[in-house]
């Protein structure tokens, strides 16, 4: 019954939006797509899409919004979309980073699709064109095949793919250049013309595709990289106005290749190294801040004993080593904290506010995080927090009680699904802050402790005897 | 100092000099207390300086899992745990099986701590439970030797006992186990026991019997109190001794220990039906019975009273022979003489080893070596005959109870290695009295010595005239401190004489010194060596403390030439088991691991540290000495999933299961006959080389520990037997390697699924459908099972 209401009002939107639209008519019939390249980077299990398109406007008017295309797949799997305008002639270019956003199309297309649509900086005359680099990340996009291995085989996957590129525009000419880890690929879709060249398939160049053109197409390679996913991670970050930052990151992590099944051999994996568990990993890399300080790495069952730090002005590396060898499907968790010094990352804004910048990511390198929770906890006392970060994630505040805090320490929670390393950027959360606060708790023990005094010194005085 | 000053001033200023000394002494004494609390603490740390902070061995860890439970889930739900995590598919009631003393004294701690805003974790607070309580069994300590011998006897034995290697084996930061609490209830209940017997007091009476009640709480070993103190009282009695204090000291502890015992679900009606409380409760008649003969003599004339005890003793000795005669009777009619099975063994030495191999496999149940008792008492050893003699000089209530202490503790202590514990505080009570005295001695005739030397003639005169004497050992006292400064740096000599100077100088006294009195080189000699002593013992706690006792035994470390090599093959595989097994798999292992499986890898388990079903133990012990396939057919009937078994031939650890392995034989068989230990054993040896019998060769415990192991070294050789195993190359049937640590120490495997049925050969065509038919039924079995 809801949905019906729900489909009723659609249609109606819709129906209103494209008459709305008819009368403007349609903005993406303007351009049309004189070159598009693709290269499709699928060496590890985060997938790198690389775009290039030469956008011509061939309508009669100056336009601005370019939209691409992805099917629902794709973006069910999107991690971060990012456009740069191209501008200058061969060697003198400067991009331009354009905004991104996700659209609703009025006219509905021959196919299912959902859109983004790219807003240039400044509009496109008629005739004129410009050349856009769009990158796409995706995450789990690759499907192990076949889904459960043994120790020693080594790791297929699936790439689904379709060799035109899905636009809404007419594409003059395009080429798709997919790369693979190794030279060991099981088997793909031609559509001709198909070239193979070492690690590298080149779909194309196709000539003239009218919009919403596909043709799927499948990879099937060996991919024996880490899928080293971060499931979760929730990164607490406390700052204390005496001098620390102490962060406190829990991670459950998870191998998301192919399912490990059957016998788990000891002696194999130790003597054969390389052909034993080829898809599994046993390290990480933490590259946490410089000067970083008092460094733990643990479970909840206590301190696990392999990781080395290593330190230098710039930054500082952590190699940790999970208790046992992760293979598919193996999960494990821990938790990283480490202290900082407070003034690298704490400052005062010209407003009388303070601001903490710091990264907002994941200090594993090169992981894939499903959710990412940051929380920020302020200092008992402080007011009016308001963050600043350069993507949407979603936020809100809680409150948080330690070392004697009484009205409680506000903690900005801050989410993120879908992380990829490529969002890796410094965020800010600025606050005020009355450093009479800091004060309050050694001022509450003091008196604690002087209470305690005064009343052993009246017991002593006092007599209760009722006989004297 | 203000003590010079005070010490020119005439003889009206004697009064204030003495409170102040007394004041000095009694902030000192707080100052020396706080300090050994201090110490008591912080010599436990040691593991987490060394390794971490993190939960001990393998109860501790059964006590964290409680605690966790308790702090989550509140009191109530904790007395109505039914775990289900263990001794499946048994299960076990928590809430009534377990002592809850330890846990609720941590569980209070944490709530505490977490009410004020202090966020420690559970495990944070059980770790440090321990040397928290370490420090107030020392104050406790230093409270009963106090009331028995004076303030610098219990600062010597507060000192000692916070130090004492016995009682930091079983409470380094991380061993979170009821001994930990239970050796301060156990003194503090002692104490308060010695206090209501100097003072007659009834408050004493009834925080005594709180003690107790927090000691039967605690630890099992209430039964100690609930039998000392009884006998103690006898001997005061049969000595002579009885008086209203006894009296008080005794009954309201008696009926108000046992009412509150009986409040404690794992005890329960235990409290008045087992023979282990029969003991107070014959004394509570007889004490009865004594006040009662006291009372009658009192109001009647010497001639009546005679009368009297002759009709009384005729009729009563009638009645209590028949009385008694019922109670033997009643107690033989049940097999274990009403006593439990620890107990028994503790009275007979040799029961456990005779008939329960279950105990007897415990290696804290065995009777401790003589090095043992140097290692965990060390020099004390050696002090405690001097203190006994010392605790008959003179003979008090409270002396005598230290010495009947010291003599039961020495004989328990004999029978098994654990009840060092018992031992040592008593040990630390005794020599805290003997050095004490020694220094009072020493010191005393130094001190004698030292005025002779110098005023020879003033001494005969002072006999005449006791006050000059009073000026002149006063005159002499402020002179000590820069003296002993000198000779003695042991802050305990000195507190031995402030305290000797409170006494106040009468002529007796010095009449009594000089009888005392040693010759000065000698005494000055005897100091030193003394301080010697005292010396060798700190450097040996300290010792044992850091290098001995502070291994938290999940985690090994090992020194070679290229630095420190860390084993944690424990928690690897725990984690292993945590992180990549379904919730509900079963996971077998001998019982020494359940607990740590339960409490480190949230799995079922089939047996545990509780050793309360031999059954079911015996079980596992049969599963693990069968061949593979009748092992395969026990695990799969219990539902298991998992085998673990650790196997230290790789890296040399010797404590593994195939070293325990001839207690699952002897376990198992004495339940399952079939299983015959010399059937193991060729020409009784234990051997697992080419020598072994072939039933030991085939043993799924054997399989499972050796499956592979040829392929390290192409030997197969065994770095704990020291020898080459003696089956190299075989394959696994019914198991499959799931899991196996980095150094091998721990390796799980996987019971195979069973086959298909093929119904005969005829239907060789059906077999497909009879595979489809028989996965349902499979599916349908596990249904059965009641806990999932």
């Amino acid at each position: 019954m809801e949905a019906w209401i729900r489909a009723r009002v659609t249609l109606a939107l819709t129906l209103f939006a494209l008459l709305f639209f008819v009368s403007r008519s349609s903005p993406p019939r303007q351009f049309v797509i004189s070159n598009a390249e693709r290269r499709i980077d699928l060496s590890s299990h985060i997938i790198n899409v690389h775009l290039t398109l030469k956008v011509e406007n061939t309508g009669t008017r100056p336009a601005s919004e370019v939209v691409l295309a992805l099917t629902p797949t794709e973006v069910d799997h999107l991690a971060m979309v990012d456009a740069l305008a191209i501008k200058g002639k061969q060697k003198k270019t400067t991009s331009v980073r354009l905004e991104v956003k996700p659209t609703e199309l009025p006219d509905a297309p021959p196919i299912d699709a959902k859109y983004f649509t790219i807003y240039l900086a400044d509009p496109l005359n008629s005739g004129e064109s410009t050349t856009l680099e769009v990158l796409y990340v995706f995450m789990h996009f690759l499907e192990p095949f076949p889904a459960e291995i043994a120790q020693s085989e080594s790791q297929l996957v699936f790439y689904h793919d379709t060799a035109l590129i899905l636009s809404p525009y007419h594409i003059k000419q395009q080429t798709t250049f997919i790369k693979t880890p190794s030279t060991k690929v099981e088997s793909f879709i031609r559509v001709e013309p198909t070239n193979r060249v070492g690690t590298e398939i080149k779909y194309g160049p196709y000539e003239d595709c009218p919009p919403y053109t596909i043709s799927p197409i499948h990879v099937h390679f060996e991919n024996n990289s880490p899928f080293a996913v971060v499931e979760e991670l929730v990164q607490e970050i406390e700052i204390s106005h005496w001098g620390n930052i102490q962060v406190t990151e829990h991670y459950t992590l998870v191998h998301a290749g192919a399912r490990h099944k059957g016998v788990f051999s000891r002696v194999d994996y130790q003597s054969r190294q390389f052909s034993n568990g080829a898809s599994s990993f046993r390290y990480l890399l933490a590259r946490l801040p410089a000067r970083v300080h008092s460094v733990y790495y643990r479970d909840e069952i206590g301190n696990i004993s392999s990781s080395h730090l290593r330190t230098n002005s710039l930054k500082s590396e952590l190699e940790i080593e999970p208790r046992y060898p992760l293979f598919g499907g193996w999960k494990a968790t821990f938790v990283i904290g480490y202290g900082l010094p407070l003034q690298d990352f704490l400052f005062e804004s010209s407003d009388d506010k303070r601001y903490l910048n710091f990264t907002f990511g994941c200090p594993l390198i090169g992981m894939v995080v499903d959710k990412l929770t940051i929380k920020v906890v302020l200092p008992e006392g402080s007011t009016d927090p308001s963050p600043v970060v350069p993507f949407p994630v979603e936020h809100r505040l809680e409150a948080k009680y330690s070392s004697l805090d009484v009205i409680g320490r506000t903690v900005v929670v801050l989410e993120k699904k879908n992380f990829v390393p490529m969002h890796n950027s410094h965020f800010q959360v600025y606050y005020t802050f009355n450093p009479i606060f800091m004060l309050a708790e050694p001022l509450m023990l003091a008196s604690a402790f002087f209470m305690f005094f005064v009343a052993c010194v009246a017991y002593i005085h006092i007599d209760l005897s009722i006989r004297k | 100092m203000a003590a010079p000053e005070t010490s020119t001033a005439a003889v009206p200023t004697l009064y204030t000099y003495n409170t102040l000394r007394n004041a000095f002494g009694g902030v000192l004494s707080f100052f020396i207390l706080l300090l050994i609390g201090v110490m008591a603490f912080s010599i436990r740390l040691f593991s987490v300086i060394k390794y971490e902070s993190v939960i001990h061995e393998f109860d501790p860890y059964f006590n964290y899992r409680v605690t966790q439970f308790l702090a989550k889930n509140g009191i109530y739900e904790f007395w109505n745990w039914f775990d289900d995590r263990t001794w499946y598919p048994l299960g076990r009631v928590i809430g009534g099986t377990v002592y809850p003393g330890l846990t609720l004294t941590a569980g209070t701690i944490w709530w505490l701590l977490n009410s004020l805003n202090i966020p420690l974790s559970v495990e944070t607070v059980c770790v440090f439970t321990a040397p928290i309580f370490s420090a107030f069994a020392s104050w406790a300590t230093y409270l009963l030797t106090k009331e028995v011998k004076g303030t610098g006897a219990g600062l010597t034995a507060a000192a000692l006992l916070a130090m004492v290697p016995s009682y930091i084996s079983r409470s380094v930061a991380g061993s979170y186990d009821n001994e930990a609490v239970a050796i301060f209830a156990l003194i503090f209940t002692f104490y308060l026991y010695i206090k209501t017997l100097n003072t007659g007091s009834l408050f004493y009476a009834t925080l005594n019997s709180i003690a107790y009640f927090y000691m039967v709480c605690s630890w099992g070993g209430y039964t100690f109190i609930i039998n000392l103190i009884p006998m103690h009282v006898l001997l005061c009695i049969v000595t002579g001794r009885f008086s209203s204090r006894l009296y008080i000291a005794y009954a309201p502890l008696v009926v108000l220990g046992t009412l509150l015992a009986a409040l404690v679900p794992v005890v329960g009606f235990n409290a008045v039906m087992t023979s282990e409380h029969f003991a107070s409760f014959l004394v509570f008649i007889i004490i009865h019975v004594v006040a009662f003969v006291y009372y009658i003599k009192g109001i009647l004339s010497p001639k009546m009273f005679k009368v009297a005890v002759t009709l009384v003793v005729s009729v009563g000795l009638a009645v209590c022979c028949a009385v008694i005669a019922v109670l033997i009777a009643l107690v033989a009619s049940s097999p274990t003489k009403g006593w439990s099975g620890r107990s028994l063994s503790l009275l007979d030495p040799t029961y456990a080893s005779k008939y329960i191999p279950i105990i007897a496999s415990v290696s804290e149940h065995q009777p401790p070596t003589w090095p043992s008792y140097f290692m965990d008492i060390n020099v004390l050893a050696f002090l405690v005959p001097a203190g006994i003699i010392a605790c008959f000089l003179p003979l008090s209530d409270a002396s005598s109870f230290v010495v009947l202490y010291i003599a039961t503790s020495v004989y328990f202590s004999g029978v098994m290695v654990r009840l060092m514990l018992v031992l040592a505080p008593a040990a630390c009570i005794t020599s805290g009295i003997a050095l004490s005295q020694a220094f009072d001695v020493f010191t005393g005739s130094i001190k004698f010595q030292l005025t002779g030397a110098s005023s020879n003639t003033e001494v005969d005169a002072a006999e005449t005239s006791s006050s000059t004497a009073e000026s002149q050992t006063d005159a002499v006292k402020t002179e000590k401190p820069e003296e002993t400064a000198k000779n003695r740096p042991s802050r305990k000599s000195k507190k031995k004489e402030r305290e000797h100077g409170e006494k106040p100088s009468t002529k007796a006294k010095a009449e009594k010194k000089r009888l005392l009195a040693l010759p000065l080189e000698s005494s000055v000699i005897s100091l030193l060596l003394l301080v010697l002593l005292g010396a060798f013992y700190v450097v040996h706690c300290v010792w044992a403390a850091a290098e001995a006792y502070s291994a938290p035994s999940i985690v090994l470390t090992s020194r070679s030439h290229d630095g420190l090599h860390v084993f944690d093959d424990f928690r690897e595989a725990y984690a292993w088991l945590r992180h990549n097994t379904d919730v509900d798999d079963k996971v077998a292992s001998w019982w020494d691991y359940g607990y740590q499986t339960t409490a480190m890898a949230n799995r079922t388990v089939i047996v545990d540290n509780n050793t309360w079903n031999n059954t079911h133990i015996a079980t596992v012990g049969t599963a693990m000495s069968s061949p593979e396939r009748a092992a395969w057919e026990i695990f799969h009937s219990l539902d298991v999933k998992y085998v673990l078994v650790v196997f230290g031939g790789l890296v040399g650890y010797p404590s593994d299961d195939i070293n325990k392995f001839l207690w699952m034989v002897r376990i198992g068989g004495g339940v399952f006959p079939h299983i015959k230990e010399p059937d193991y054993l060729r020409d009784g040896q234990y051997r697992i080389d080419s020598q072994a019998t072939p039933t030991m060769l085939n043993c799924l415990m054997y399989k499972l520990s050796y499956y592979r192991f040829v392929e390290t070294d192409g030997k197969g050789f065994d770095r704990v037997r020291q020898t080459e195993i003696g089956k190299k190359y075989f394959k696994l049937t019914h198991f499959e390697e799931a899991f196996t640590t980095h150094h091998w120490m721990v390796r799980i495997y996987k019971l195979k699924p069973p086959k298909n049925r093929i119904r005969g050969k005829t239907k060789k065509s059906k077999s497909k459908t009879s595979s489809t038919t028989s996965s349902p039924k499979r599916s349908g079995t596990k249904k059965k099972n009641p806990w999932q």
